[in-house]
């Protein structure tokens, strides 16, 4: 697969703060891939998401070192037109929603408006994404008078209406029920099919178990491990570096521990089941 | 000591949305009870009538002796505290120390019952280390600890959380899973709205589950994440290990991993 974007001895700081945020960050996105950024809360994960959007520095100011490359081309270069190419989904909904529209059907064109996208098809793409993300009930409806999952959903819905090459979305689910969740990570899957490149900042680890194809996990500013999403899930060390794992993780390294002989550390309770059952019939 | 009792309750917003339908409930002094369901299934409703912020369209509530009708919400909430489910409905002072001193300042109680109350909710929220620290400067799933210490440092016999689990990472639900049991030692009513379902599973001792403006079932984490014509109807999922042993056709109804590993290991 080819690299979309790369991080380059990436060191960031916010203005008024003594300490870098991101401390020498290096790391290759592939193309439509989806990567799951984990780590404890103030580990930077949402800085990295900023850096990559170019928002640090150039909204939040602050001092960046080092290069952050869209298709071998410094971010920088880009200028405006970047944000037809990298989308944001931002973790707090309420900074998303633009404030100028009266309805959820206008929130979700405003976008397209600003691109000059002609209007039949911004009308149709509004529609299609709008039952993607399942949120055609709520069209006549003012943005700011739904529920907080609501408004999560009409703001991933407005950013991935644009199409963007590559989307980087922030903890979209930590207001929604399971369902709700699911239905989330399956416009992830159906973007992905779309050959979507996705960086993920979610808690949520058994979805990331399940859905991300590679695992980066921050600390203390740091990138300090990243792989193929089984092998850093079922590392059990990671759990002493503030971050969770997929609960059939443990289990299954519990199991191995009690000398059960298991092929692997599953990560997904698919995987588990399958792994588990073989064990146990081998075992007799 | 202050039994909460719900009795025929239903109440409607004033634009004329129905949100919770004919529910009644009983939770007794020091029990710590967990409330499921979808978005919009009537959770926040439900509480929000347990401290008198919501009063009852038809029936009544009841906290200890007194119906909630007859008391203003600033009475009742001597009683019943709420952490609201978006912090920044709630705070609103420049430090973490003023936010927390804010309610038992109210009550004016002698100045050294105030700091003991203030002192205890900022150690147990791990709070303390912000004390002098403006909320917004903090992000928000620590924000939401401090609107936990708020209400802890009110003292009330009944504290309701709706959904601390929100966004936090490992520690941070460990941090609640610590406070809830301190306060439970404490003979606390404490009464937790969640999303997380391995969380539920493992911390609580009784689970009401919700479903489009209506009560389904209530039971201990065990019977309810086995009760698949429960979860079904309010869309909710078994917790990750239970789904395993569930495929792996594991008896007892297993909620943990320890216990997982026992029966696995067993079989």
């Amino acid at each position: 697969m080819s690299t979309i974007m790369e991080c380059k001895n990436v060191t960031y700081q916010y203005p008024l703060t003594d300490k870098p945020t991101l401390k020498n960050i290096n790391i290759k996105i592939e193309k439509g891939k989806v990567y799951g950024v984990v780590g404890e809360n103030g580990a930077g994960k949402t800085t990295f998401c900023a850096v990559l959007r170019g928002f640090a520095p150039s909204f939040y100011q602050g001092e960046l070192q080092g290069e952050v490359e869209l298709e071998g081309k410094n971010i920088v270069e880009y200028g405006g037109d970047i944000s037809t190419r990298i989308g944001y989904v931002f973790q707090n909904p309420f900074t998303q929603i633009s404030g100028v529209k009266d309805t959820v059907y206008e929130e979700v064109c405003y976008g397209l408006e600003n691109f000059g996208v002609p209007v039949d098809e911004i009308d149709r793409r509004v529609r299609e994404v709008m039952k993607l993300t399942n949120i055609e009930s709520l069209a006549m409806q003012n943005p700011f008078e739904i529920s907080g999952g609501q408004m999560q959903r009409v703001a991933l819905a407005s950013v991935i209406v644009l199409e963007p090459d590559v989307l980087v979305i922030d903890e979209p689910t930590s207001q929604l029920d399971p369902e709700g969740t699911e239905s989330v990570f399956e416009v992830i899957k159906a973007m992905k099919e779309k050959h979507k490149t996705i960086v993920l900042v979610e808690h949520k680890i058994d979805l990331i178990a399940e859905y991300a194809d590679e695992v980066i996990v921050f600390k203390d500013g740091e990138i300090v491990a990243h792989g193929p999403t089984e092998d850093i899930l079922s590392d059990m060390s990671l759990l002493k570096k503030g971050v969770n794992l997929p609960q059939v993780a443990v289990l299954c390294s519990k199991l191995k521990e009690k000398g059960l002989p298991l092929e692997k550390i599953a990560v997904t309770d698919k995987e588990a089941v399958r792994v588990i059952e073989k064990a146990l019939k081998e075992r007799g | 000591m202050a039994d909460i009792v719900i009795k025929n309750v239903s109440f409607t917003y004033p634009n004329g949305h129905l949100a919770v339908e004919n529910i009644n409930l009983e939770i007794k002094q020091g029990e710590n009870v967990a409330i499921v369901g979808q978005n919009g299934a009537g959770k926040t409703t439900l509480v929000k009538m347990m401290n008198g912020l919501n009063k009852p369209t038809l029936g009544d509530v009841f906290v200890g002796d007194k119906n909630t009708r007859d008391y203003t919400t600033a009475q009742i909430s001597r009683s019943v505290g709420y952490v609201f489910q978006n912090p920044d409905d709630q705070i609103f002072h420049s430090t973490v120390e003023e936010e927390v001193r804010f309610g038992p300042a109210y009550f004016k109680l002698p100045l050294e019952e105030e700091n003991r109350r203030v002192e205890y909710a900022l150690e147990i929220t791990g709070m303390d280390e912000f004390r002098n620290t403006n909320p917004f400067d903090l992000p928000l799933s620590i924000r939401k600890f401090v609107t936990i210490a708020a209400v802890i440092a009110m003292d009330t016999d009944v504290m309701i959380f709706d959904e601390p689990t929100a966004g936090q990472d490992i520690d941070g639900n460990r941090r609640l899973a610590h406070i809830l049991e301190a306060l439970h030692e404490k003979g606390k009513t404490v009464i937790t709205i969640s999303h997380d379902m391995e969380f539920v599973a493992s911390y609580f001792d009784r689970v009401i589950v919700m479903a489009t403006k209506h009560l389904v079932r209530e039971g201990t984490p065990k019977e309810i994440f086995w009760d698949f014509d429960s979860l079904e109807k309010a869309m909710l999922k078994q917790p990750y290990v239970s789904r395993v042993c569930k495929a792996l056709g594991i008896e007892g109804n297993v909620i943990s991993v320890d216990e997982a590993v026992d029966r696995i290991l067993n079989k």
